[in-house]
């Protein structure tokens, strides 16, 4: 039992530092709250889709980038997807860095648009190593029979 | 005219998170959900599952046009057992744009009357009035929450509300009848919840 009740206090803990650190905001506690019995995955399932569309588009923009001649729309398209997949689940800081992103694009401004490019790459491993030591806090909950803390 | 969402002009009694988007005991609400975010379509999807829709969620504007059987201007006669009572679409898509569907919607005389809702993830004051203009039910400033599908209600009931005299579907929600009569669509500010 204490156990349990330590692994929940972490979580808690952990999360609550999520959110005041900025890595998570409002549209986080969103999916949580689209999360039940019948969908007890939900928001792992997205996250994880994020990840995937993620690490592509950090990839296109990567490429898009090293062009010879830079296409900025092209660059901005693929920001812009970022911005919003990652407001969608809520990683606050990853898509403050797309949209100072974006206004380095629309200045066609290289050298702004590959800083921001770096440090998008850097929020969103950061961001990505937390969401899943989160995700293992919860499954260690899960495992010692305890029941996942909501945190609305 | 736009409204402010903060200020929730009506107050549903729900039970729980979700709400029973529901036009009938019998009738769940079709929803076709177009978005060529993968991401933004999961969330979408569950949005309105959680609130008692049947979804259908498509890519592009272009499969939601030959879903809807408008794409080569086929008859939608073969289509009557997918009945759509909403269209919900981003706005920003590579080839055909929300807008542009908006249109294509709205020029169909079979389709002209489902109500088209815009999802986009810029608060643009012109874009918000060209579609409104152009026959949008409704605008919401992305990343959608609960409370934006639990507006989209209107659409779906006030529709439903004006051809019925039942009153017995909202026995659960109360609703103010200048909501259910104003076609006046509202906007969603970004930082609403």
């Amino acid at each position: 039992m204490d156990v349990i009740v330590q692994l929940q206090a972490q979580f808690v803990e952990y999360t609550t530092s999520l959110y005041r650190e900025g890595f998570l905001d409002d549209q986080f506690t969103q999916l949580q709250k689209l999360q039940d019995e019948s969908n007890p995955d939900f928001v792992v399932e997205v996250v994880r889709l994020f990840f995937e569309d993620s690490e592509k588009l950090l990839n296109n923009l990567a490429t898009a980038l090293q062009q010879q001649c830079v296409d900025y729309k092209q660059v901005d398209a693929h920001v812009h997807q970022f911005k919003g997949s990652s407001s969608s689940i809520g990683a606050q800081r990853v898509k403050n860095v797309c949209v100072a992103f974006r206004n380095y694009c629309e200045e066609k401004n290289l050298e702004g648009c590959l800083r921001c490019l770096q440090q998008a790459k850097h929020e969103y491993y950061l961001m990505k190593s937390k969401l899943e030591t989160l995700f293992r806090l919860e499954q260690e909950i899960l495992a010692a029979g305890g029941s996942v803390p909501m945190m609305t | 005219m736009a409204r402010n969402g903060v200020f929730s002009r009506r107050k549903w009694l729900e039970k729980s998170e979700g709400f029973d988007l529901s036009l009938s005991d019998s009738h769940e609400a079709h929803v076709l959900a177009v978005d060529d975010s993968l991401v933004d379509r999961k969330v979408i999807e569950r949005l309105l599952k959680i609130s008692s829709c049947k979804v259908t969620a498509v890519d592009s504007g272009r499969r939601a046009l030959q879903f809807l059987g408008l794409d080569e201007e086929k008859s939608s006669v073969t289509f009557d057992g997918l009945k759509v009572d909403l269209i919900i679409t981003d706005y920003c898509m590579p080839g055909m744009t929300g807008y542009e569907l908006l249109k294509k919607i709205k020029e169909s005389s079979t389709f002209r009357e489902i109500p088209v809702v815009i999802m986009s993830s810029e608060n643009i004051l012109a874009r918000i009035h060209r579609c409104l203009e152009e026959g949008a039910e409704d605008f919401i400033v992305k990343p959608v929450k609960l409370s934006d599908v639990k507006r989209l209600k209107d659409c779906m009931l006030g529709q439903d509300r004006m051809e019925s005299e039942d009153r017995g579907i909202n026995k659960r929600k109360s609703c103010e009848t200048s909501d259910i009569l104003s076609s006046s669509p509202s906007t969603s500010p970004p930082s609403s919840r």
